[in-house]
């Protein structure tokens, strides 16, 4: 087996004096989606954040194609090619969505470049490219988010909660888009659903109080319904 | 393929900001003579783009950076000195247009210059210490000011000249008004222009727009935020020091010209909404041409120029019951 793209090891964060994680451990596989999985706040979203160095672990180690990228300041680690869709669609909503997109130019001309991919992928944000993305709808913002981090040439995608409040027809869009990207992306997705995290995830790492209590592939989960059960709450 | 602009959620902000304009200049022609209605209307624009040039900056800063820069004033009152400084050294042998324009760069420049250590020095340490910014900010307008008075005297400089041509006077409507004056308000009109072509137009003010609204993705998305707040900071300082020396030939150099103006733009940038830089142009022009409007009426019938302070009080606490974010502010 060749060696992961990501590999998170023993991570301890503090968010102020909270002990938030307390030692995880994730291998991201290069070429598939790997799903970060656990209740809310069992430390998704700062494992995340954690290894894009928003905030900065206070132990463990974090290696991104064989760099150790501990504690680099977070513009540096995006340029080595991670993008990042946070929760909550974080889209600058003044900007128009052409803006939204260009903005994540790493190299001129990389929106132009991936313009046909990524409007052939989400058609609506072609007809909308000049609205301020603040009049999207939800689902648009997602993805919009989505496309933004697809802007320049990034091997890795850090994707969380891109599921949260959209409509089921919306999600099997997003399901079809994630799919398609990770022919050619390394994904590394946070998802509170566990219908679309079994659907997506190849690899999967479970977090419970801020520690990694489970990895491994998914569909040995999915054999394991009593696991899932445990740690998820959801009956398979 | 793609549809038209939808409506602009400011759109009734602009509606309203400009059928007051309309009002104003209507209550002009109302009240006085065509020949002081030319005057008045030149004053208020004149005014308008002073305190634009001080608080473009704080907008933007305050925007970016959350940063309430009470040293803005400062920077006005040392533009002007640095110019003053730079158009004396220059000495008598070079052509007095020369020298002033030297006045006006050095002055843009070693504002900015300045900002940009400030941002780098003091206040990025305090960055997770608001209300210490502030009390920085305040305490380095006071430092600067008093080194200021130190060092040239209270009593402030003996005014430069501007070239022969700005030294002239226009004749509006059949009245009197200095050219000087409607240079300044062409130059403040010239940096509205660019500014907003800066922040509209090019990658760094996309960006500077960006990171006002989410610093952090900005960081993700791999660009590194620090530098472009300097660069704000920076542009922020260099327009208000810019501002001082255009301003300085007309109302002098003093260590306390920046105290006004600063409390002015205050003012604009709360009228116009925190951190929105085109409700600041608009604020800046309601609030020029509505205190040039009020001190010539009060001037007229209550022989006292006090409603002019008053009356610029009067809209910020109308607009804020109607708009508690300002003209162009985001509702929480």
């Amino acid at each position: 087996m060749t060696s992961p793209l990501l590999q998170v090891e023993d991570l301890h964060t503090y968010i102020g004096s909270q002990h938030i994680l307390q030692g995880v451990d994730v291998e991201v596989p290069a070429g598939t989606v790997t799903v970060l999985l656990g209740r809310n706040g069992a430390g998704k979203t700062t494992t995340l954040r954690s290894i894009l160095g928003l905030w900065k672990p206070a132990r463990g180690r974090v290696v991104f194609a064989g760099q150790d990228i501990t504690g680099w300041p977070t513009h540096a680690i995006a340029r080595l090619g991670v993008g990042y869709v946070p929760e909550h669609r974080a889209i600058f909503r003044s900007l128009t969505v052409e803006e939204n997109l260009r903005i994540a130019e790493r190299r001129k001309g990389d929106f132009q470049r991936r313009r046909d991919f990524l409007f052939d992928l989400f058609p609506d944000l072609a007809r909308l490219a000049h609205w301020p993305a603040g009049q999207l709808s939800g689902g648009q913002q997602q993805m919009l988010a989505i496309a933004r981090a697809l802007v320049p040439e990034n091997r890795l995608l850090l994707i969380d909660e891109p599921s949260e409040g959209l409509a089921p027809v919306l999600i099997e869009h997003l399901i079809e888009a994630i799919r398609a990207l990770s022919a050619s992306l390394t994904v590394l997705l946070v998802e509170q659903n566990f219908h679309v995290a079994r659907r997506l995830g190849v690899h999967y790492a479970i977090l419970e109080h801020g520690r990694t209590v489970h990895q491994g592939r998914m569909s040995d989960l999915l054999a394991q319904p009593d696991l899932i059960h445990r740690y998820l709450g959801v009956t398979v | 393929m793609t549809q038209g602009h939808p409506a602009s959620p400011h759109r009734r902000a602009v509606l309203a900001a400009s059928l007051f304009l309309v009002g104003v200049v209507v209550l002009n022609v109302f009240l006085f003579p065509p020949a002081q209605v030319g005057v008045i209307l030149l004053s208020g624009l004149y005014q308008a783009m002073l305190f634009f040039l001080v608080a473009s900056g704080l907008a933007i800063i305050f925007g970016l950076l959350d940063v309430l820069n009470l040293a803005q004033g400062a920077f006005f009152m040392l533009g002007a000195y640095v110019g003053f400084g730079v158009y004396r050294l220059l000495g008598e042998g070079l052509a007095l247009g020369v020298r002033f324009a030297a006045a006006l760069l050095a002055a843009l420049l070693i504002g900015g210059l300045l900002g940009a250590l400030v941002e780098r020095w003091l206040i990025r340490p305090l960055y997770v210490r608001p209300l210490f910014q502030i009390v920085l900010t305040l305490g380095l307008a006071m430092v600067l000011r008093e080194a200021v008075r130190t060092l040239y005297g209270p009593a402030g400089l003996i005014p430069i000249q501007p070239p022969a041509p700005l030294r002239t006077t226009l004749t509006v409507l059949g009245a009197q008004f200095e050219t000087y004056r409607v240079f300044i308000i062409g130059m403040g009109g010239g940096l509205m222009l660019a500014t907003w072509l800066l922040l509209r137009r090019t990658r760094l003010g996309m960006v500077i727009r960006a990171g006002v609204e989410d610093r952090e993705m900005v960081e993700a998305l791999g660009i590194p935020v620090g530098r472009v707040f300097t660069l704000a900071f920076a542009l922020g300082s260099g327009l208000a020091a810019l501002g001082g020396i255009i301003a300085a030939p007309y109302i002098g150099a003093y260590p306390e010209m920046g105290d006004v103006f600063l409390l002015n733009a205050i003012i604009v940038v709360v009228l116009g909404g925190m951190g929105s830089f085109e409700g600041t142009m608009m604020a800046s022009l309601l609030v020029g041409l509505t205190r040039a409007t009020a001190e010539q009426i009060s001037l007229e019938y209550l022989d006292t120029p006090l409603l002019a302070s008053v009356s610029i009080l009067l809209i910020m606490i109308l607009v804020l019951l109607v708009r508690p974010s300002g003209l162009f502010g985001s509702e929480p």
